[in-house]
């Protein structure tokens, strides 16, 4: 068992004797003796730190991680380069141990950080007020149509479905206890139909939820979309990909009344999907309905500039059942990961990196798209992913090799068919800075093995030092 | 920690510039990949219309790698940690976070791994999952576990629309949550969101559910009584199990709120009392740090009769002839769905299941056992001296992990409240105790000493107390006015909600 505890046995003697008791067991008396455990646990002994180590190493091993294929998962998180200064900033103790900042005489520095992420991000979205963040994107959707709801007072919601299937599927979730109902808005070339969305909102609508660049990498034109909703006095929410706001016009431009967001592309790593950080901002009219912690700037008694947790009168240790959120432990140290990666990009590099995500991403499409056997979904604009139909099954296009010797290496693509049965032969194509132009290469040429079968290839290709081999790391 | 190590000299008191306050124009940190060979520098608005394009860029800081370094660094001298001070906040059990667990979740197996990679390529990871799902059912006592939620509030939630889920699929619909005065704010927060209405239950003399109380307010129209145990009082109800039939028998599903289970682990278990639904807090009992406010998680488990309704994809282990496959299971007809992306927040997972190996089933069950050891002693020693006369505990008896003090008597006494002492003791270098809460104890200050602190921390913090009561018997004044020799003093909260400035202004 691992040395955690300092109390020894002449601790524990003394304690016990300050107490009055003469074991730890009289202590638990209390619990009646009939729901008592009265055996060890069944879980193995402890280990040793070295032990342990070993294991988890063991089964981290057995992974296929992006250091060891080149991956073009994408579908909301994405490989991209988190720079060093990010760990070394959230590993110090000074932010990984503390708690909520509920003490801010001794907590200023994580406060500050949140009013600095809440500017970040209010700058990104173009919207005024920003919270310090929420768990991770599709639970900061429910937590908007929870805004909307209480806003409007009315209970319908309407989601693309170019909405991330799992902001749709939380939302459905949610909706059975808001007492909420769920439409969904079809695609067209790729697209949010307008036609279908005007025919969906009506005076019973609370919100309207869009992605840009929606679920297949296509970039919506929000505000033209946005006007159907306005029109019904609903609320336009719009889930956004903050990498890609570089370069695309912000949702507060295009008249939206809430953004969020899943935070991971900013200094979060993949985690085999979390811990990441959502955000969420919306118009001004809005802040004593958010969600979640904000800090605020104020004075000290002696005028000295400080930060605090401010207007806790939404929240739920003050505001109980009447609450705007029942959210309590957020997602801090991923946001503070989030704006360390933002300060490092700065001004230039964000609009830099966005920029090179759109051409490198347009010049996997083109040749992707190129391939025998393929076809792109659609032509819609694009910034960081695209999607792509097969003309053979996506499940037999994957293995990198046929499976006779066991089973082989799935390419790192997105298959849509369990989200989408009608996309059921596609899948995504994700683009970041850390895949390189002769990784795109390799994507195309195991893309066009594995439409034409592997037979030989492999092996063939094995013996000669072929790319697959190459690539995986 | 001393306190000094927060205090600045007031050459350094411009610490509180922003990072935009920093910013110079011209200046960076990021240096970006060639965009590569063969790829053109196209104009983007050749690639995207120019109405769907940014037109003025955002303004994020600029400023240079070495200088974000230092910001951020003496940022983090603002902010008093676990690792330098003892940090009693009660319910939010702040016990020591081993570094081992951030080396194995920062391996890239762990790390750089993909949410969406197929199975067959991810077959350690979801074993990890599958294992902590084992160990976390063998410790609740609840056969299933879904690790999915991101919090103990999340937890709930799902908690909530299982129960929702359940009845109706009984064909019932019934409208009321129970939850005790003495729950945390979450627990309320969650039933309204989930739907239902919540109805208060008195607490008894001795610190539990007053049963009477719980009976004439159970009715067919109860879908579920919320509560935790030990409660945020550090009270073990041993009436549970009356509590758990009567709900039962009013067709009542049982929830249980896990932030306490620090004080339980491998001495008794919620399934055992009776529960239905758990939600463990991985950032308390599990030891994920917590971040400075997150990330945690919140996984469920629960009774057979609630499995058809968790959240999905589950991790399930098949077995294929010979060979053992890890899946993600999203054929559950009957699931609620999602509470969020993806699996869940792996990386606590990583972290939570290593402390678990690291510390066995005896090492479980002994931590519980020093933290109500360390509890108990503490309280001991506060019921002594001043502090026994001043800061009486509410509800005296053997506490479990933790134990709440009143400041009623200090207040009439000596005129100094709760909030006053709190910020006294963060001069003598402690964080302090979770104040005013519960909400049923006037004054209150609630103590969680854990199991990693030492004796000695133990009774340095109690003679920090009785100094700073001794002082005020001089003159309270000293502590009215504290903290001094924090980066900041007292803020004006007041102000900051009347005029809210929550972003930086930029020119
Ligand atoms: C008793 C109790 N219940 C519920 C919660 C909520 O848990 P979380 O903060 O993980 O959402 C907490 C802690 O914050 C708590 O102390």
């Amino acid at each position: 068992m691992a040395g955690y505890t300092p109390a020894t046995a002449s601790d524990q003697a003394e304690m016990l004797a300050a107490i009055g008791v003469s074991s730890i067991d009289e202590l638990f008396e209390q619990i009646p003796a009939d729901i008592r455990l009265n055996r060890e646990l069944d879980l193995e002994d402890g280990m040793s730190e070295s032990e342990v180590y070993r294991f988890l190493a063991g089964l981290a091993d057995m992974n296929l991680d992006a250091e060891r294929i080149p991956s073009f998962l994408g579908a909301g998180m994405y490989d991209h380069y988190v720079p060093a200064i990010v760990d070394a900033i959230t590993s110090r103790s000074e932010f990984l141990t503390p708690y909520t900042p509920y003490q801010p005489e001794v907590s200023q520095g994580g406060l500050q950080v949140m009013f600095e992420f809440q500017t970040a991000m209010s700058e990104i979205t173009g919207l005024p007020v920003s919270n310090a963040g929420l768990y991770e994107g599709p639970s900061a959707a429910a937590s908007a149509a929870y805004l909307a709801m209480g806003q409007t007072g009315r209970t319908g919601l309407v989601a693309s479905r170019g909405l991330h299937p799992h902001s749709r599927e939380t939302l459905a979730t949610h909706a059975v206890g808001f007492g909420a109902t769920l439409t969904e808005v079809g695609l067209e070339g790729g697209l949010t139909s307008a036609d279908e969305l005007e025919a969906a909102v009506s005076e019973e609508t609370a919100a309207v939820f869009l992605q840009n660049p929606n679920f297949l990498g296509a970039v919506e034109d929000i505000a033209a979309l946005g006007e159907a909703v306005k029109a019904r006095g609903a609320m336009l929410i719009v889930q956004v990909d903050p990498m890609t706001l570089g370069i695309l016009r912000p949702p507060g431009e295009c008249g939206a009344d809430i953004a969020y967001g899943d935070g991971q592309p900013l200094g979060n790593r993949l985690d085999f999907g979390g811990p990441s950080f959502g955000f969420f901002c919306a118009r001004e009219e809005y802040l004593r309905k958010m969600p979640g912690r904000i800090a605020g700037e104020t004075t000290d008694v002696d005028g000295r500039r400080g930060f605090v947790l401010t207007l806790q009168t939404r929240e739920q240790h003050i505001r109980r059942e009447k609450a705007t959120s029942n959210i309590c432990t957020a997602q801090a140290l991923n946001s503070l990961a989030g704006m360390v990666h933002l300060a490092w990009l700065g001004k230039q590099g964000f609009v830099e990196l966005g920029e090179l995500l759109a051409r490198r991403t347009a010049y996997a499409r083109g040749l992707v798209g190129s391939l025998d056997g393929y076809e792109l979904l659609h032509d819609a604009p694009v910034v960081r992913e695209f999607a792509v139909r097969s003309d053979r099954p996506v499940d037999e296009l994957l293995p990198l090799g046929d499976q006779a010797d066991g089973p082989a290496p799935r390419l790192p693509v997105y298959p849509l068919g369990r989200d989408y049965p009608e996309y059921e032969d596609c899948f995504l194509v994700a683009i970041t800075e850390n895949r390189s132009v002769d990784e795109i290469g390799w994507l195309a040429h195991m893309l066009e093995h594995a439409q034409a079968g592997w037979g030989e290839h492999i092996h063939d290709h094995d013996h000669e030092g072929n790319p697959v081999a190459g690539a995986l790391r | 920690m001393s306190a000094t190590t927060l205090t600045e000299t007031p050459q350094q008191a411009d610490r509180a510039k922003t990072i935009y306050e920093k910013s110079v124009p011209g200046r960076r940190a990021a240096q970006l990949p060639p965009l590569g060979e063969g790829i053109n520098e196209t104009p983007i608005d050749e690639l995207i219309p120019a109405h769907l394009l940014r037109e003025q860029p955002a303004e994020l800081p600029e400023v240079s790698e070495p200088e974000i370094i230092r910001h951020y660094n003496r940022l983090s001298r603002r902010n008093f940690d676990l690792d330098t001070g003892f940090y009693p906040l009660g319910s939010c059990t702040m016990k020591y976070n081993p570094r081992l667990n951030e080396r194995v979740a920062g391996l890239p197996g762990h790390a750089k791994l993909h949410p969406a990679t197929d199975p067959s390529d991810a077959q350690g990871a979801l074993q990890l999952m599958y294992l902590l799902q084992e160990s976390l059912s063998e410790i609740t006592g609840l056969p299933t576990v879904s690790l999915q939620p991101s919090a103990g509030s999340q937890g709930e939630l799902a908690g909530l629309l299982l129960t929702r889920a359940y009845h109706d699929d009984q064909g019932r619909n019934p409208t009321k949550v129970l939850t005790p005065d003495t729950a945390h704010g979450t627990n309320p927060a969650s039933v309204t969101m989930a739907g239902y209405e919540v109805v208060k239950v008195a607490t008894n003399e001795q610190g539990g559910v007053d049963v009477e109380d719980l009976k004439s307010k159970i009715d067919d129209d109860v879908a579920c009584l919320m509560l935790t145990n030990p409660n945020t009082l550090g009270v073990f109800d041993e009436n549970i199990a009356e509590i758990s039939s009567l709900v039962h028998d009013a067709g009542g599903l049982l929830y249980y709120d896990g932030a306490n289970l620090n004080a339980i682990m491998g001495q008794a278990r919620p399934g055992d009392m009776g529960f239905d639904i758990v939600h463990v807090n991985l950032h308390k009992s599990f030891s994920q740090p917590h971040g400075g406010g997150g990330p945690g998680a919140g996984p469920i488990a629960v009774s057979g009769r609630v499995e058809p309704f968790i959240p999905r994809p589950q991790v399930v282990r098949n077995e294929i002839g010979d060979e053992v496959f890890f899946d993600l299971d999203y054929d559950r007809p009957k699931s609620i769905g999602r509470l969020r992306g993806f699996q869940g927040n792996f990386g606590v997972f990583v972290r939570s299941l290593a402390y678990i190996l690291s510390l066995g089933g005896d090492g479980l069950s002994e931590a519980s056992r020093l933290a109500v050891l360390n509890a108990n002693y503490l309280k001991q020693r506060l019921s002594e001296g001043r502090a026994g006369k001043y800061l009486p505990v509410a509800f005296d008896r053997h506490c479990m992990h933790e134990f709440v003090l009143s400041g009623a008597p200090m207040k009439k006494d000596l005129g100094i409240k709760t909030l006053d002492l709190a910020k006294r003791l963060l001069d003598f270098g402690f964080h302090p105790p979770t104040v005013y809460f519960p909400l049923l104890v006037d004054e209150a200050l609630m103590v969680e000493p854990v199991e990693t602190e030492a004796k000695s921390d133990l009774d340095a913090f109690a003679e920090a107390i009785e100094s700073i009561l001794e002082e005020a018997e001089g003159d309270a004044t000293v502590a009215q006015n504290a903290p001094y020799t924090t980066p900041v003093r007292r803020l004006d909260e007041v102000g900051a909600t009347r005029k809210p400035v929550i972003r930086q202004q930029i020119a």
